[in-house]
């Protein structure tokens, strides 16, 4: 099962753990798992069908491609971060 | 100066060759988006709002339709009403009802210059004077200017759609709050020996490009369109401008000019829908070009903040908590870059417990908009202050001290993950083993300062394609906007995969109908990920060379080897073709040769960067004077070493106008009040002096070359390190930016009188 880190605002929703284990394959069915836990974490992920654009998720210390489909390993860290643009 | 720990060896990255587009910049033949022209075009120009904050009750456009050579106006009202949703956009995340919203005001106008009307006349002056006579009916309603005051209670509302859902679903000027929190804040401060504790102000500053935003735009018959102008992202100016339109994409093309600067600023549209609009009306090409008092005032600059930063450590230097808060300006509509602010604070440590709140507030200032490392100088001088006088209290030297403390590979980053391998250690150990670190700084009112920064560099989509050519040369086609060398590096890394000389690639920028989809020219990507997706497009074409001499010499392709431009296979020294000699084979091998390259790059190395700067204080004018100043940088791998330390040179004197005299004013009605370049001050050639620099090479995991973004980290550490050193020259703490003689000036009277506290010391 992969770990997911809750963002400190979220932890509201469980219970105040930081670390949370969920099932799924890829990023959209671990949304699925904590949704089904922890009840309101769709809403604050998802835009429609798909992640938020001001939303960016980090697996293993990679960045995902902000779809839904990225692949969560059994053994994984997932992040759910702010997604940062840049001036240059 | 170089200081490498990068195993791989290049023969053309690293060399510096001259730019392929240099011939054309200095003999002034480049275009630049204000130099289009299209016959019987048509000229626009905007109506823009005298109140920082009314309600409009009416427009009446008779007067000005009916003024000769007037062919169309249009308002908020022509334009399509959006989605209150965010979309992927330019610099990330986009509101596009706020973004139409920006481009002409509605009910509401919400700063100071928002553009309420646009006209085409067949020349600019007509255009000017419609604009004069279009009448406004405004309902003038109070400002709210600071965070401060937009965050009281009972303050003026901007957007009344906007809720706080903390606090009970009211009414807010607060867009967004983030919270970042690791370990037991209290617990950490209880075993800290000594805890500094400020509030910071940082005042909102214009990336200060020197050409103004442009655009041209026609609007075909059969729906297909063409939009040229200066833009860091071609592919961005065609996804804003269609969703405004409410067109397909792919009946917009974007020809991105020439481009006299961005900085962030020229990631988002301001002209070209509207010019696009006015086409549609009038069946007639619309060019539109901003005025300085335009940009000033209505094109994004960044946010001003408020930070109240407290950070703790042991006497013998070990850091163990720090407690931020942090309130950036917005400007009208949601964005500030304040979660970055948050993520990079305190980003070059490691600190085990830590609690970083963080509020976007709406203000009637201009919809804020990227520049270099968004959100990252304002934080940088609020902690890197602190750490300084943490060092001081210790007695500890300010880099030993961020030795002691320094991020590495496997460290927490503020949002969580762990970091891979980054290069702050080495940029320290660079800035100690520098000249001007080692020099001794003498003379009365003299200080020196260091400080350092982060940024995180980002990765995104890139397309590019590389062409072989019958004389063994080639071209590489990218739709990446060159700001800063990007065709000369592009080339070279074309070079070094095919074993050709950078001056026998031809690079070219291309419209968006003419390459696959890229990101925008931002986030320190371009070097790095269009790099990247070049690299893959030489690979590419290099897979075909030995394809095609495996069917000359009937061998697997495997069997076939590529080094310096030569095709040869193990075994059979006869068997030797150069890409000049292959090249001639083409056609009777399978036709002409075309390397692509696409790529969505996950794994991006973050930079790091550290300032060092002497000053002297003017002890009766309270003038900062730069006597030296050095900007180190690790940069992974550098493509070509001048652009790199151009960048670097760029990014501290941006940060140094920023430290000393960038701000801007306003009076007490929310009018700005310095719009044009003589009274908003920007450091010239002759405030500063030479710009040293040192590259650190700390290639990045991950990256076919080991590039890490260079474009925006160096402006990070400037405006804290220039505190610091004021601080050592005259024992005062700033903690208010710009830190302009007036403001210093203050200060120090204050300091002789002995009335110094730290708002005093602010100036304020």
């Amino acid at each position: 099962m992969a770990i997911v880190v809750v963002p400190a605002l979220l932890r509201k929703l469980t219970n105040g753990a930081e670390r949370v284990t969920v099932a799924g394959r890829n990023v959209g069915q671990v949304i699925d798992d904590l949704e089904r836990q922890f009840p309101g974490f769709r809403d604050q992920l998802l835009q429609g069908v798909e992640l938020k654009p001001s939303i960016a998720v980090s697996i293993d210390g990679e960045m995902g491609t902000g779809g839904l489909l990225d692949r969560v390993k059994e053994t994984s860290e997932v992040f759910f971060i702010p997604a940062i643009g840049g001036g240059r | 100066m170089a200081a490498s720990t990068n195993g791989k060896t290049f023969k053309v990255i690293g060399t510096r060759p001259i730019r392929h587009d240099g011939l054309e910049k200095v003999t002034g033949r480049a275009k630049y988006g204000a130099d289009y022209s299209l016959p019987d075009m048509l000229h626009g120009k905007m109506l823009r709002s005298p109140y920082a904050h009314a309600r409009i009750k009416s427009i009446k456009i008779d007067k000005a339709l009916a003024l000769p050579g007037v062919k169309a106006i249009i308002t908020g009202a022509d334009l399509p009403t959006l989605p209150d949703e965010m979309a992927t956009g330019g610099e990330g995340p986009v509101n596009l009802a706020h973004l139409s919203e920006n481009l002409l005001a509605r009910d509401k106008v919400l700063y100071d210059g928002h553009a309420v009307a646009a006209v085409a006349a067949t020349n600019a002056h007509i255009a000017e004077e419609a604009v004069r006579l279009i009448e406004v009916d405004y309902e003038v309603l109070p400002p709210v200017m600071t965070v401060e005051d937009a965050m009281k209670p009972g303050a003026a509302i901007l957007n009344p759609k906007l809720r706080n859902k903390e606090e009970g679903d009211k009414e807010t000027n607060i867009a967004s709050h983030l919270q970042f929190k690791r370990g037991e804040v209290d617990e950490g401060f209880k075993s800290a020996d000594y805890v500094i504790e400020r509030e910071f102000k940082t005042a909102m500053v214009h990336q200060g490009y020197i050409e103004p935003h442009n655009g041209v735009a026609i609007f075909g018959s059969d729906g297909h369109s063409t939009i040229w102008c200066s833009t860091q992202g071609s592919f961005a100016v065609r996804a804003l401008s269609a969703a405004v339109a409410g067109v397909p994409e792919s009946n917009i093309k974007v020809v991105p000019a020439e481009i006299g600067g961005g900085f962030g600023g020229k990631l988002t549209v301001y002209l070209e829908p509207i010019a696009l609009f006015l086409s549609k009306k009038t069946g007639k090409p619309v060019k539109m070009i901003m005025s300085r008092g335009d940009v000033l005032k209505a094109t994004g600059p960044t946010s001003g903040s408020t930070i109240r930063c407290k950070i703790g450590c042991t006497k013998d230097g070990k850091l163990v908590a720090a407690k931020i808060w942090m309130a950036y300006e917005a400007g009208a509509y949601p964005g500030s870059p304040v979660g970055a602010g948050a993520m990079t604070i305190i980003a070059p440590y490691n600190i085990p417990h830590m609690i970083i709140d963080a509020y976007d507030v709406l203000v009637n200032r201009p919809k804020t908009a990227a520049y270099r490392a968004p959100g990252a100088t304002n934080a940088a001088m609020a902690s890197e202050t602190i750490i300084d006088e943490l060092a001081d209290k210790c007695g500890i030297d300010p880099i030993q001290f961020r030795l002691l403390n320094a991020a590495q590979e496997g460290t927490a980053q503020t949002a969580g993950p762990p970091y891979k391998k980054i290069g702050y250690v080495e940029t320290l150990e660079a800035l100690k083993n520098s000249p001007h670190y080692k020099s001794k700084l003498e003379g009365p009112n003299r200080g020196r300062g260091i400080a350092t920064g982060f940024w995180f560099n980002i990765g995104m989509n890139s397309s590019a394609i590389v062409h072989l050519n019958g004389d063994g040369t080639a071209s590489v086609v990218i739709g990446s906007v060159d700001v800063g060398g990007t065709r000369a590096a592009q080339a070279m890394v074309t070079a070094e995969v095919l074993g050709i000389r950078a001056e026998d690639v031809r690079p070219l920028v291309a419209d968006t109908d003419s390459i696959g989809y890229n990101d925008v020219t931002g986030g320190s990507r371009t070097a790095v990920t269009t790099g990247a997706a070049v690299f893959a497009a030489a690979e590419d074409a290099v897979r075909q060379l030995k394809e095609r001499a495996a069917k000359l010499w009937e061998k697997k392709p495997e069997e076939i080897a590529y080094a310096d431009g030569v095709l040869t296979t193990a075994g059979d020294p006869s068997k030797k073709l150069t890409i000049k000699e292959m090249a001639k084979q083409f056609a009777r091998t399978g036709g002409p040769i075309t390397g692509r390259g696409s790529v969505n790059l996950r794994t991006v190395g973050p930079s790091f960067a550290a300032t060092c700067v002497d000053v002297e204080v003017d002890p009766d004018t309270a003038k900062v004077k730069i006597l030296r100043a050095t900007c180190v940088q690790d940069v992974g791998k550098a493509l070509h070493p001048s652009y790199v330390e151009g960048q670097m040179q760029g990014g501290t004197a941006q940060g140094i106008g920023w430290a000393l005299n960038e701000e801007y004013v306003y009076d007490d009605r929310g009018n700005l009040r310095n719009f044009g370049l003589l009274d908003y001050r920007m450091p010239t050639c002759l405030d500063l002096p030479e710009l040293e620099t040192v590259i650190v090479e700390v290639p990045a995991p991950g990256h076919p070359i080991g590039s890490r973004g260079v474009g925006e980290v160096s402006i990070v550490s400037p405006p804290a390190a220039v505190a610091n050193a004021i601080a050592h020259a005259t024992g005062i703490r700033m903690v208010v930016l710009p830190m302009s003689p007036p403001r210093l000036m203050k200060a120090m009277h204050n300091k002789r009188n002995g009335t110094e506290t730290q708002a005093a010391a602010a100036g304020r």
